[in-house]
């Protein structure tokens, strides 16, 4: 797994931000309590939440309890960003990229979907640095 | 061979081991242990980078760790392995290095470390006398080892053919080719160049000859090794066949065939499968179930058909990982899981009673 362009700049250096949505509280058990887990995921190169950069949304996440597994589909910001695996790792659940939205899309989604790959990296400290980062709760 | 089409089957929990502090990855009985009054022994080895030497008590029946494999493995141990004569343990690690250790009557030292592969290694296999090792990894490299007297070994062979990360390596069980199976979707066979020491890929299975679409994870030969069945994260088993005849008497190009694609019994990947003695395959899985399947000899117009005949779901709390039925008590298995925990079981035909050879 490369994680490549650390020293020479972001790969996105100004994304779109888009609003938070208002927090609300639901009876019904399922997907969303799965997105309230992920939506504050930092982005790994900007101070804003996965949500804030429409990288995350609502829709993009499947429930299924019986079967007992979820999946979120995300939307990296830029067709080659290279981030997107580190975003991959801190999203520890059935993941892959939103169709389209990737020029290495399947590749991607095979890295991320096999564990054994995924353990390996989160074995290198640079790439858990970068992990760490993105899951630290932000205050304010 | 026992015809088992017609029989109820029982998976029961004998024991559960403890101790490892990561998930299990992989699991080997030792070789000429567990039978004649010498107490069953196995290795397991782990993600929190230890090995485990695990001991049946010939007492109480009970499994018992007599020793714990540290501060050597500076990562995940993904593999181990025994050499036939059970005296080597190889150990297989994301540190890049494989280990091999001596077992002086239960007191293990590591005699060797071999160094080559660039990145993470994922499996290690001896062959049938253990003259050879193999191993293989994320480098999409497969290396072959001889093994000399004085806990040497020298690598004979890099073979480099695969264009992703090399899963796991397995030797024949009579003749000395080896398989491989890799992140790259195929399965490849090497052996060796008549008397020449060269290695070769001979044959690659993929999706253009009936292969797997996606990461195969594991292999596992027949007893008489003109089978072999392998797993994959397509959500498939495939059994493949050789004329056995033709490969012993040297014919290494002796080509596999696709005889099987067993699908719709898992709907999560496949991570191990290992083919009993007496023709049972147990699969281990994401969903965290067992399964176990045999040839049925019903219908023989179309050839051999595969048969599920037991499931057993929640075996583990987590991912099974690896499944391995001892080399010597026809009826026992062990499992292990991403849970941490090594189960022993016993599979038996008919409630209460035992399956007989």
């Amino acid at each position: 797994m490369v994680v490549s362009n650390m020293v020479s700049g972001l790969i996105n250096a100004n994304p779109v931000v888009y609003e938070r949505k208002e927090r609300q509280t639901r009876s019904a058990p399922g997907d969303v309590d799965e997105y309230a887990h992920i939506r504050d995921v930092k982005d790994p190169e900007h101070p804003y939440s996965l949500e804030e950069l429409k990288v995350i949304t609502e829709d993009a996440i499947e429930v299924d309890d019986k079967r007992s597994y979820v999946r979120v589909t995300f939307t990296p910001t830029v067709e080659h960003c290279s981030m997107a695996t580190v975003i991959g790792l801190c999203l520890r659940v059935d993941i892959r990229v939103a169709p389209g939205s990737h020029a290495s899309e399947a590749a991607v989604n095979k890295q991320l979907n096999d564990k054994e790959r995924v353990a390996a990296a989160l074995e290198n400290p640079n790439l858990v640095d970068m992990v760490d980062e993105c899951l630290a709760p932000s205050y304010g | 061979m026992k015809n088992f089409v017609d029989e109820n089957f029982e998976l029961n929990e004998v024991q559960k081991l403890e101790g490892h502090t990561d998930r299990v990855w992989g699991l080997a009985w030792k070789p000429a242990a567990g039978i004649d009054g010498v107490p069953a022994v196995l290795a397991s080895c782990s993600g929190d980078k230890t090995v485990r030497i695990w001991e049946q008590s010939p007492a109480t029946g009970c499994f018992q760790c007599k020793a714990v494999l540290e501060d050597t493995h500076t990562r995940t141990v993904r593999s181990c392995a025994w050499s036939p004569s059970g005296k080597y343990l190889a150990t297989a690690s994301f540190d890049a290095t494989t280990a091999i250790w001596e077992d002086a009557g239960g007191d293990f030292s590591c005699v060797a470390t071999l160094e080559g592969h660039e990145n993470e290694v994922k499996s290690v296999s001896w062959n049938a006398s253990g003259s050879l090792l193999a191993t293989c990894g994320r480098d999409k490299s497969v290396w072959i080892w001889e093994v000399l007297p004085h806990n040497e070994f020298d690598c004979i062979s890099v073979l480099q053919g695969h264009t992703q990360d090399v899963k796991m390596v397995q030797w024949h069980p009579s003749v000395n080719i080896l398989i491989s199976c890799s992140y790259d979707n195929s399965i490849k066979v090497w052996a060796e160049d008549g008397d020449s020491d060269d290695w070769h890929c001979v044959q690659t299975l993929n999706q253009s000859n009936s292969g797997h679409t996606s990461t195969v994870w594991a292999l596992s030969f027949n007893a008489s090794g003109d089978k072999m069945v392998t797993c994959s994260d397509d959500l498939t088993i495939k059994i493949w066949g050789c004329d056995i005849i033709r490969m012993q008497s040297g014919d290494g190009n002796a080509p596999w065939m696709h005889i099987s694609t067993l699908s719709g019994y898992h709907d999560r990947t496949i991570f191990s499968i290992h083919w009993s003695r007496d023709g049972i395959i147990c699969s281990g899985a994401a969903d965290d179930a067992m399964r176990f399947f045999i040839e049925s000899k019903d219908d023989l117009v179309d050839g051999p058909y595969y048969k599920l005949i037991y499931k057993k779901e929640k075996a583990h709390e987590m991912d099974i990982n690896a499944v391995q039925w001892s080399s010597l008590e026809n009826n026992r298995l062990a499992s292990a899981s991403d849970d941490g925990t090594i189960k022993i079981w016993e599979f038996i035909s008919a409630p209460g009673k035992k399956m007989h050879l």
